[in-house]
């Protein structure tokens, strides 16, 4: 992209707790993403992995503790959410739904010009998608519908992406060529930050990692978080809410 | 008498020679341009029901305009603004702050307010009164009505072009407009106050019960048509005018209701859009593209 030099931003998690309802999703994590890191959060169902993404990018609130972004705005960080969470079927074109990702440019008021609209083609042109500008979204295949979403990231240029799940039900070639695009964000410094399933992708392609079950069970190099013992800790996390739990049993063992 | 006489007769006549039809014929358009790209929007939303149950809520505001002025539209009009933004606000709050989906609570709070709309009216009115209310009455309307309607739908027209990029965002992907620090609350609201100001404008010609009918009918019907939101919204504004322009002159040469007539137009229009509109299940079954070549 144009600004490859744009490097990415640290970001500081202190004492983060995150609830719904009074619920912790996310219990007292504490830690750092490096600038220039590229970090896969792992877990299982319910760990809390998608909420800390939406605390990262400002849309939910901690309901303790604080999340420290170095003086860079939420508003600037690169977001893909998950599929599910998109419409796909809304009558939008291949190159609005790019366009979007120029939002920190243009507002709500603000024309695409000439050079806008060649970065959202170039966008399109590198995740494989040139000519596709006029499809619909809603006749795009999954594959193609994440590439399209992965473009509309390139145009963001964030110093810092987040990514929630990128690669459920996506097909091998997909993944390959939209890891190759992550690895490029990697080499050119940003900060990137993915919700991942797969473990022999984080193994082959991520540095480091965060191993989530509401807390962070362990936080680090690849090949150290991914320790038997520390796997089945987190598995052996209950999924449900434990009505009668204590609120905040860490909390208060820390006080 | 020829052809051409008889067809202006069935068709332009009522509105050259009738004041009331050439008015009503205005409000409808008017309706239609507002309520046209209103209703789409809904429907992309998946509110189409919410409309609904948002034209009904609307009575009891409306009802105690009545109480208070008689069958005036800027009294009526006011009070049904005022009770639909509140119960298009309390059905979000209950939805945000408890279990409740937001459908169900605005199911609650609709039923609650036609009732008590229906027996505010019922205290003072008659039935005649209450049938106004509920079901309209388009050939009626006066020049002031008119300034309303159009008011409403020019409002509706500039907001919307105002609000159309982060309103579509909000629409299609909520987590990634609020992710950029778009207030996609704010046009959540801006957008529901103008499904209430276009409720509001339709209830006098075709009452609180159907005011929703030219809103939604026009948007399900443009969806066989367009595949582009900008397509879509004209052409259910488009649908709205044929939908006016029709049911007014089924119902004056029938002598039956107009607003139910106007609306019943729009569901036709409806039917044939679903049959042989460009996207209708006709041309879907006929066109077998992998065949091609």
């Amino acid at each position: 992209m144009s600004c490859d030099d744009l490097k990415g931003a640290p970001i500081h998690l202190d004492n983060l707790t995150i609830t719904y309802q009074r619920h912790p999703a996310v219990h007292h994590v504490t830690g750092s993403f490096e600038a220039g890191s590229l970090t896969a959060i792992i877990g299982p169902n319910g760990a809390g992995k998608s909420t800390l993404i939406k605390a990262l990018t400002g849309t939910m609130a901690a309901s303790e503790g604080r999340i420290d972004r170095a003086g860079m705005s939420a508003s600037r960080y690169g977001y893909l959410p998950q599929a599910a969470e998109v419409d796909r079927s809304f009558p939008l074109s291949v190159f609005d739904t790019v366009a979007m990702g120029d939002w920190h440019r243009l507002g709500i008021f603000g024309g695409m010009k000439r050079r806008d609209v060649s970065r959202a083609l170039d966008a399109l042109d590198k995740v494989g998608l040139a000519g596709f500008e006029q499809r619909r979204i809603s006749e795009l295949s999954s594959g193609q519908f994440q590439r399209v979403l992965f473009a509309r990231l390139l145009l963001q240029d964030a110093p810092v992406i987040l990514l929630d799940e990128p690669f459920n039900a996506i097909d091998e070639r997909t993944t390959r060529d939209l890891l190759a695009l992550i690895r490029h964000w990697h080499e050119h410094g940003r900060t990137v930050i993915a919700v991942l399933h797969d473990m022999s992708q984080v193994r082959q392609c991520f540095p480091q990692t965060l191993l989530m079950a509401r807390e962070a069970i362990a936080w680090g190099p690849t090949e150290e978080v991914l320790q038997p013992h520390h796997l089945s800790r987190a598995n052996m996390m209950e999924e449900s809410w434990i009505e009668d739990a204590h609120t905040c049993e860490l909390h208060e063992e820390q006080a | 008498m020829s052809l051409v006489t008889m067809a202006y007769d069935a068709t332009l006549a009522p509105f050259v020679e009738f004041g009331f039809m050439r008015r009503a014929l205005v409000a409808c358009m008017a309706l239609g341009l507002g309520s046209g790209p209103v209703g789409v929007l809904l429907m992309l939303r998946r509110m189409s029901l919410v409309g609904d149950a948002m034209s009904h809520a609307v009575l009891p505001g409306a009802a105690v305009g009545f109480l208070v002025a008689g069958l005036s539209l800027p009294a009526m009009g006011l009070g049904g603004l005022i009770v639909g933004l509140a119960v298009a606000l309390l059905s979000g709050l209950v939805s945000r702050t408890t279990a409740v989906r937001e459908d169900a609570s605005f199911a609650s709070f609709y039923l609650t307010s036609l009732a008590a709309g229906v027996l505010i009216v019922s205290l003072k009115g008659s039935s005649v009164d209450l049938l106004h209310v509920l079901f309209g009455t388009i050939l009626a309307i006066d020049q002031n009505a008119l300034y309303l309607i159009a008011g409403i739908s020019s409002l509706t027209l500039v907001l919307l072009a105002l609000i159309y990029r982060p309103l579509v965002m909000e629409c299609f992907d909520p987590g990634f407009l609020r992710a950029v620090g778009g207030r996609g609350l704010l046009y959540h609201v801006l957008f529901l106050l103008l499904v209430v100001l276009n409720l509001v404008a339709g209830f006098q010609s075709l009452g609180t019960l159907m005011a929703v009918g030219l809103m939604m009918l026009p948007a399900v019907a443009a969806r066989f048509w367009a595949v582009s939101l900008p397509g879509m919204m004209f052409s259910a504004m488009l649908v709205a005018f044929l939908a006016g322009i029709i049911g007014l002159n089924i119902s004056f040469h029938t002598g039956v209701a107009s607003g139910p007539t106007i609306v019943l137009s729009a569901s036709g229009i409806y039917l044939l859009s679903f049959l042989f509109g460009r996207l209708g299940i006709v041309r879907q079954r006929l066109s077998r593209p992998h065949l091609a070549g």
